[in-house]
């Protein structure tokens, strides 16, 4: 059986809200809200009503990336200063923790929100080719709704989207 | 006169025109921005000729010598280091605090708080004289088996302000992701393969836009306390020292309230610019200004308050030279400088008090121009007067900035508005998603009060109301 992908761009949030609510409710057999990607111009955390909790990891990266930091840096400024035999520290400790305090501060924060960001790409399913039904229409003003179904979904799911007012629907073989 | 309650955006703008509008701004500024360029041209051009002849014949014409070791080179360097503030406070404390008028303005403040962090990298650079053994302040192993001395709040410094330069420039860069991928849906040629590029393949879904909100809020938790870190740190430089003036305990919380008053200030002289060179009215409107005012106010009061702690300190205090020192500021050689701050710095703000004025763009410009002349005369006045008047008479000396030290410091102006010039011209200065999100949730809420409005009046009235306008890009 062929596999589509079909995308429908609405231009009201609440029609595809209706739209993806309907989906969940089984209207269409076979096709749940795990099957839906929501591309839209700004972000709608109220989708996650219909579509479901999706998780997000970051936060527990920005942790490790902290702790790192924290880590990391007090060993790596202790090493530095445990080479008092070629710096003499005057009477003064070898590791002062008073100052190595604030440098550590900020190697937890340096680390921190580096880790946050790479999570963040590798996270967000970036850097990837744009899907072919993709719209620019996304990225100005309407929202896009896209599955990958089989041949048997599609026209349902066109009836249910033109029920849904989409303006428009878009559509593609992924595979024969 | 009555007061005006103008709203912030109008919610009725279409999504299509806030594209439009800003993508226009990139393409067709006024004539005002070519010639505002040209004139940071300028500047550079003299700043690099005084530093070449500082180079080649050496820093006693920078009027440095002991005990005038650094003056107006790191007074510049706390100013710039204090203009960085803006973009974490428009940016990173108002996003957490759900202050959602702050969308339009907080590109440019975010952009501002990188271009004054790398400005002010330049200073003591350029202090340095050897500026090629400059990476010695570096924490690497190398073959002097030597390490930076990590008690120093100099190497404090280095790190602070590489933690914050590389983390501010992230958070833009973040920030901008999705306004980076409407660019390159709407460019062409070379512009459209840099926009490809930087957009990381941005296409708005779900996922994107749940993992993008996660990152932006713990980035901006990351980088409230680093703002607040790096100027106390800044603050030790000084306040770490015995010198008198410098030993003071409120130097921290001092520093970081001047740091968000100059950051406010700079916000406003460049708010009043975009609006003219883009036309952007409509975006930095009548209402956002004068919050912006509001909060420069407030912030003006509490640097005026911690200024009073510190001279009423050091007045109660038992420290003789410090308080010699305090004297002699307000009716010593220094005193038309010391004198200016005060009046810049905390009588001049109470025009922010009065809203015709703070509805007045070019008299806004105008004060917020000379709140940051008080600031940088606040940073002169904290490293002069107290190297001029130390504990050694035998080292009492007077010193003003030298013509190349000025033309240096003239010229970071410069260099500082060439690279934020360039970047509203090349990235979008106003969050176009943002504003859509304000706009949205602000027509929501309009249609919301609307539909309670029709529902409590169906309730004494048997008729039915009409369809609800759609909401999503009007």
């Amino acid at each position: 059986m062929k596999r589509y992908s079909i995308m429908a761009l609405f231009g009201d949030f609440d029609e595809a809200f209706e739209a993806i609510a309907e989906i969940r409710h089984a209207a269409i057999p076979g096709i749940t809200t795990d099957d839906i990607t929501l591309k839209s111009p700004i972000e709608h955390p109220e989708i996650e009503e219909v579509l479901g909790e999706r998780p997000v990891h970051i936060q527990k990266f920005t942790l490790g990336g902290a702790l790192f930091g924290l880590i990391f840096g007090f060993f790596f400024l202790a090493s530095a200063q445990a080479t008092f035999l070629v710096q003499p520290q005057g009477g003064k400790p070898v590791i002062p923790l008073p100052s190595n305090f604030v440098l550590v501060y900020e190697m937890l924060i340096f680390f921190g929100v580096w880790i946050t960001f790479f999570s963040f790409l590798f996270l967000s399913g970036l850097f990837r080719k744009p899907h072919p039904l993709y719209s620019e229409k996304v990225s100005l003003d309407q929202i896009g709704v896209l599955l990958e179904v089989d041949e048997d979904k599609m026209q349902p799911l066109k009836e249910l989207f033109n029920k849904h007012k989409a303006v428009e629907i878009r559509e593609g073989v992924i595979h024969q | 006169m009555s007061i005006v309650n103008e709203k912030d955006i109008n919610e009725q703008i279409a999504w299509a025109k806030i594209n439009a509008d800003v993508l226009r701004s990139m393409a067709n500024p006024r004539r005002a921005y070519w010639i505002s360029v040209a004139m940071c041209l300028a500047m550079i051009a003299c700043a690099v000729t005084a530093e070449v002849y500082q180079y080649t014949e050496g820093m006693g014409y920078a009027n440095l010598n002991n005990p005038h070791m650094w003056d107006m080179y790191i007074a510049t360097f706390v100013f710039w280091i204090g203009m960085s503030h803006s973009g974490t406070l428009l940016s990173a404390i108002l996003h957490i605090i759900h202050a959602d008028w702050r969308k339009p303005i907080y590109r440019f403040a975010e952009a501002m708080t990188t271009f004054s962090l790398m400005t002010a990298g330049f200073f003591p650079i350029i202090h340095l004289g050897r500026m090629w053994n400059m990476y010695w302040v570096l924490p690497y192993v190398s073959d002097r088996g030597h390490w930076p001395n990590f008690r120093s709040p100099l190497v404090w410094d280095a790190f602070a302000i590489s933690t914050y330069l590389s983390a501010s420039m992230l958070f833009l860069f973040v920030g901008m992701i999705p306004d980076l991928a409407i660019c390159r849906d709407n460019a062409k040629g070379w512009q459209k393969k840099l926009y490809s590029v930087l957009s990381l393949g941005w296409t708005g879904t779900d996922r994107q836009w749940r993992n993008f909100r996660k990152t932006y809020m713990l980035m901006a938790c990351f980088l409230i306390p680093l703002a607040v870190s790096v100027h106390s740190i800044v603050s030790s430089d000084f306040a770490m020292s015995i010198m008198p003036g410098w030993h003071v305990t409120t130097f921290p919380p001092y520093f970081v309230a001047g740091a968000l008053y100059s950051g406010c200030a700079a916000i406003i002289t460049l708010f009043v610019l975009l609006r003219y060179y883009f036309r952007f009215e409509e975006y930095m409107t009548k209402a956002i200004m004068e919050k912006t005012c509001k909060l420069t106010f407030a912030i003006a009061m509490v640097w005026t308050y911690l200024n009073l702690v510190e001279f009423a300190s050091v007045w109660y205090g038992h420290d003789i030279y410090s308080k010699e020192l305090l004297i002699a500021k307000a009716v010593g050689p220094y005193a038309w400088v010391f004198w200016s701050m005060i009046f810049c710095g905390s009588v001049l703000p109470f025009t922010l008090a009065f809203q015709s004025l703070r509805r007045n763009m070019p008299v806004m410009f105008v004060v917020s121009l000379f709140l940051n002349v008080g600031m940088f005369f606040e940073r002169w006045m904290i490293v002069a007067p107290t190297l001029s008047m130390s504990h050694n008479p035998h080292q009492w000396d007077i010193m003003w900035g030298s013509i190349i030290e000025w033309a240096i410091v003239f010229g970071s102006f410069g260099w500082f508005g060439l690279l934020f010039l360039v970047f509203v011209k090349v990235f979008p200065s106003v969050s176009m998603y943002e504003v859509k999100e304000m706009v949205y949730h602000r027509r929501r809420h309009v249609v919301n009060d609307e539909a309670a409005e029709k529902f409590h009046r169906r309730a004494s009235d048997s008729k039915t109301g009409t369809d609800e306008p759609g909401l999503e890009g009007a």
